[in-house]
């Protein structure tokens, strides 16, 4: 139960003159919930996306679920899930369709794709909405259809990428309930991003990262203890000591930018 | 070879294509376009090769749906990453060359569908063929539109944005089927188009098409045959180089 699921080592990504990430290190251990907390721009969803083997690092290495994410990609692939950030749905096809589209590109066999369809949609609350085309569907709605397509497969690992972004706070306790609640029962190892202080508290280890370096990695618990302060915001605060950032916006955007303009992604 | 991703991928396609009912609109209303009148107007004009025009620029117009709705259809490619939805596509434990083949072949068949209501006019415009020239015809027509995609996705694969993507392929489209003898023919061009019109792909598409429906042939059948294939190959391997590309 100690294995390490996700070892990263002097990981570095630079976009031109940028680096996005800075030599960070850091393990994950099996059915762990752990969180990269930290701002906009600070290098977030650049690490998920070298760990879900979208994008190359620059230097370093990565190894997910044993496999190394450069010269192993599909086998990474086999065994994890991601929740993307900005939605990744078909919003011209059903909940059912896009469901079925994932379970056939992941070689679920017929049978088995049809019940597994029926238990992840049921697991969500969709099951009711299953031929409703996905533009129909509220935000709240559309990131529980992609959850339950990122578990459709039984990854061994799951990468949400701010997941409750821009949802309403029933919808994010919701979702909070329920991954607290599958970590618990099935054994998935959870690797989420987050700039949410209050999402960082449901994870038993959060790394807290600013301008493409981990600047602190602890349970929240202890992060809080090391710091006197009552809150995961306070410590955050504490450690990056500064106020409105213009450098994150240029940092973000400079990085989207170049992101956007990249051939695939 | 993922032949579940390839079927998945082209089935996605089609699915989205024909639940676009402004876009099978405007695939209708361009061989009409073209068909009557373009070729009623200049009918009367003159004849080429002792044949009338409209008969002579038919092959050519079932070509343009093609090429034109091949390259259409590659613009999904643009609109799964802008709108995520490529991401699901890459992160999924499936080879990208099932990727660029699913793709190609969903293009394809929408271009091939698209050539067939060309083909409905064939009568219409006193044009007979055959029945064994169909069987001919029909799987030629489908690799014309395979060969068109797959330079398609090649553009689309480079492209980031929707103009810019309509802007390059109507730089490339357009050329490509007035140098391909679709429209006027190709004997006793100065030197320099003359480069051009052997260098386009569509021209050998154009020559097999009117070969088997008129019976007129401009270049060898090995020649249109070797042509096409080799392109199309190049076409899919700078697609699967792409895909491959993780920056």
């Amino acid at each position: 139960m100690n294995e390490e699921v996700i070892k990263v080592k002097n990981l570095s990504k630079d976009f031109g003159h940028f680096r996005a990430v800075d030599n960070i290190s850091f393990a994950v251990k099996a059915s762990e919930i752990f969180g990269f907390l930290g701002p906009n721009g600070a290098g977030k969803t650049t690490t998920i996306n070298i760990l879900c083997t979208l994008l190359m690092p620059t230097s370093g290495e990565a190894i997910v679920n044993g496999f190394n994410v450069v010269t192993s990609p599909d086998e990474v692939r086999k065994s994890i899930g991601i929740i993307f950030q900005d939605p990744s749905l078909d919003e011209r096809l059903t909940a059912y369709e896009n469901l079925n589209f994932h379970g056939m590109i992941y070689h679920i066999p017929v049978k088995t794709r049809k019940e597994r369809i029926k238990e992840v949609l049921d697991m969500v609350g969709l099951y009711s909405k299953k031929d409703h085309i996905v533009r129909t569907f509220s935000g709240g709605m559309r990131r529980r259809l992609e959850i339950a397509r990122g578990l459709m497969h039984r990854p061994k690992i799951l990468f949400l990428d701010e997941p409750t972004i821009g949802l309403d706070p029933q919808t994010r306790q919701y979702i909070w309930d329920y991954l607290l609640n599958l970590s618990r029962e099935e054994e998935i190892t959870m690797f989420l991003t987050t700039h949410y202080m209050d999402e960082a508290e449901i994870c038993q280890r959060v790394a807290i990262i600013d301008y493409g370096k981990i600047i602190a990695l602890d349970s929240p618990h202890q992060l809080k203890n090391e710091f006197s302060l009552g809150s995961l915001n306070e410590v955050f605060l504490r450690l990056t000591n500064h106020g409105i950032r213009d450098e994150e916006v240029s940092g973000r955007e400079h990085l989207g930018h170049i992101v956007r303009t990249r051939r695939l992604r | 070879m993922d032949f579940d991703a390839i079927r998945m991928i082209w089935l996605r396609d089609l699915i989205r294509h024909f639940r676009d009912r402004v876009r099978l609109l405007g695939s209708i209303s361009r061989p009409i376009l073209w068909l009557l009148i373009m070729g009623t107007g200049l009918r009367a004009a003159f004849n080429v090769h002792g044949i009338s025009y409209t008969h002579f620029i038919f092959p050519g117009i079932i070509a343009m749906n093609l090429i034109f709705a091949a390259m259409q259809s590659t613009i999904s490619i643009i609109w799964d990453r802008e709108f995520g939805f490529l991401r699901e596509i890459l992160v999924a434990p499936i080879p990208r060359t099932s990727i660029v083949l699913g793709k190609t072949l969903s293009g394809s068949t929408v271009a091939f569908i698209e050539g067939l209501f060309v083909l409905g006019f064939a009568p219409v415009i006193k044009i007979k063929i055959p029945l064994p020239h169909l069987f001919l015809l029909l799987p030629l027509m489908f690799f014309v539109a395979f060969v068109c995609t797959s330079l398609g996705i090649v553009i689309a694969a480079r492209m980031t944005s929707f103009e810019g993507f309509g802007v390059i392929s109507n730089f490339v489209i357009m050329p490509m089927f007035f140098l391909s003898g679709a429209i006027f023919p190709i004997d006793n061009l100065p030197f320099l188009i003359n480069i051009a019109v052997r260098l386009d792909p569509l021209t050998y598409g154009v020559d097999f098409l009117r070969r088997i429906l008129l019976g007129i042939k401009t270049f060898p059948l090995h020649i249109d045959f070797l042509y096409l294939t080799i392109f199309a190959v190049v076409m899919l391997s700078i697609g699967v180089f792409e895909f491959n590309k993780r920056t």
